[in-house]
């Protein structure tokens, strides 16, 4: 009971707020320990690919980006969601903070799968690779819904309107993920989601679980971050944020 | 169902009163699917490859244009509000004025589609195929466009977002379509994507409108 308490009284504002100042350092600490760590396990530790060389390190930044890039996106769906069934109005801030976030973190995979494309495949762009395609069109959905969202300016509309667009979003990106693969099957196959044995040895593997991990925890402090700006942006007329200003010009 | 029946009346009227709304979108169509082969080259086996490419971007590129103004009108006179007083469920209303719009912009599509495909050398014996994809097809991309206008009723001159928010929606029905008539010009079996295909404008179907009318009733108020 304690816990759900606790969990419902996070949809208020100025406790969340509060939560939210004691918990990004954490955050903050932890992401920068494992992404230090993985990525160190990763460059220097783990033996070189016996076909792609040194090449296929940037695999410990390309797929946590890409990984972080679609729970981006279903975090943003599904706060979006409950935001607009609910009525909660953090949970539309949540999804306007993890937006921007999602898209650079969806870029960053574009990025880095170009740049791994030039000596793996000979080329940046493989238009006959599903993957970065759908990464292109997951970046599209982000980009639509923060278009959707600047360009209504009533903010209570604006939520609601661009939560139903994430809702229908969410459910095409599956039906959008298979018909690219199935459009296209040029890219090598799944190396980690494959439950009887990874393709992959374990000391490539375990730095690069490792970084996943630190990048999910970064992602979630940057939208805690972003968050406490927009929650406080949201509140300005509160009384709370009021007597929190004033406690910082003392 | 009467009303169902009423609004889908009181919208094929309407549209055939404004005939140049009408015709804009599909001569919209033919000018683009006739500006491919200008920008390309008129080689026959060049338009005879990437023929369907060019029938399937033109079509969803009219069809967007076509929806443009679903809502518009109805908004701006007040009618939309009377509509979404009514007690008549508002998916179904938008699902008749969705139909409505399809079969004044999508069917005549359908026509004009084998008489391209054939000035772009392609056989025959693919054009059902082509017919029955784009029939397929289209009911998708028009219930698509019909969420892309309900989503942006509230956005002064929001034609141009709608691109934005609908056309990376629209991938699936893109690949699908162009599969489908790609297999029947080289002769071989298009079931499995006409049945996705399929699939996919039953989806639309079921689920579309109930998104277009919550998007609406938050733009109405």
């Amino acid at each position: 009971m304690g816990l759900v308490r606790w969990f419902h009284s996070l949809a208020s504002p100025p406790h969340f707020y509060r939560f939210a100042r004691r918990l990004s350092p954490w955050l903050a600490v932890s992401s920068v320990v494992l992404i230090v760590a993985g990525v160190f396990g990763g460059l220097v530790l783990a033996p070189p690919d016996y076909l792609q060389g040194d090449g296929f390190r940037i695999i410990y930044v390309h797929v946590p980006s890409a990984y972080v890039g679609m729970l981006a996106y279903v975090v943003l769906a599904g706060a979006a969601a409950i935001g607009f069934v609910w009525r909660i109005k953090l949970a539309h801030a949540v999804a306007v903070s993890v937006a921007p976030v999602g898209a650079s973190f969806t870029f960053l995979a574009l990025v880095t799968g170009a740049i791994w494309g030039k000596p793996m495949w000979g080329t940046y762009w493989e238009w006959a690779d599903a993957r970065l395609v759908f990464e292109l069109l997951l970046l599209f959905l982000f980009l639509g819904y923060m278009v959707l969202r600047a360009a209504i300016e009533d903010r209570d509309k604006a939520d609601r309107v661009s939560a139903i667009l994430a809702a229908v979003g969410v459910i095409n990106v599956p039906i959008i993920h298979y018909s690219v693969e199935w459009w296209s099957t040029l890219h090598q196959g799944p190396t980690i989601a494959r439950l009887d044995s990874p393709a992959i040895t374990l000391d490539m593997l375990v730095p690069l679980l490792i970084v996943i991990v630190g990048f999910t925890v970064y992602f979630a402090w940057l939208v805690i971050c972003r968050l406490q700006g927009e929650v406080l942006e949201r509140e300005r007329t509160a009384r709370w944020v009021q007597q929190l200003l004033a406690e910082r010009a003392e | 169902m009467d009303v169902f029946l009423l609004i889908l009346r009181r919208d094929l009227k309407i549209a055939f009163r404004r005939w140049g709304e009408l015709a804009t979108p599909l001569i919209f169509f033919v000018i683009v699917a006739s500006l491919f082969p200008l920008a390309l080259s008129p080689e026959e086996a060049q338009l005879r490859a990437s023929g369907t490419g060019f029938l399937w971007i033109a079509a969803l590129l009219s069809s967007l244009l076509a929806l443009d103004g679903l809502f518009r009108n109805d908004l701006q006179d007040g009618s939309m509000e009377q509509l979404a007083l009514s007690p008549a469920p508002l998916a179904l209303i938008v699902l008749a004025k969705t139909l409505a719009h399809w079969l004044v912009s999508g069917v005549p599509l359908l026509v004009l589609a084998p008489f391209l495909a054939l000035s772009f050398y392609l056989p025959v014996e693919a054009l059902p195929t082509l017919v029955g994809a784009l029939a397929l097809a289209t009911p998708t991309l028009s219930v698509l466009a019909a969420l892309g206008a309900a989503l942006t009723v509230s956005v002064r001159g929001g034609g141009a977002i709608i691109g934005l928010l609908v056309l990376p929606l629209t991938a699936p029905v893109l690949i699908f379509g162009a599969r489908a008539t790609d297999l029947a010009v080289h002769g071989e079996s298009t079931l499995g994507p006409l049945y996705l295909l399929a699939a996919l404008a039953v989806l639309a179907l079921s689920l579309g409108p109930l998104a277009c009318a919550a998007a609406l009733r938050v733009g109405l108020e």
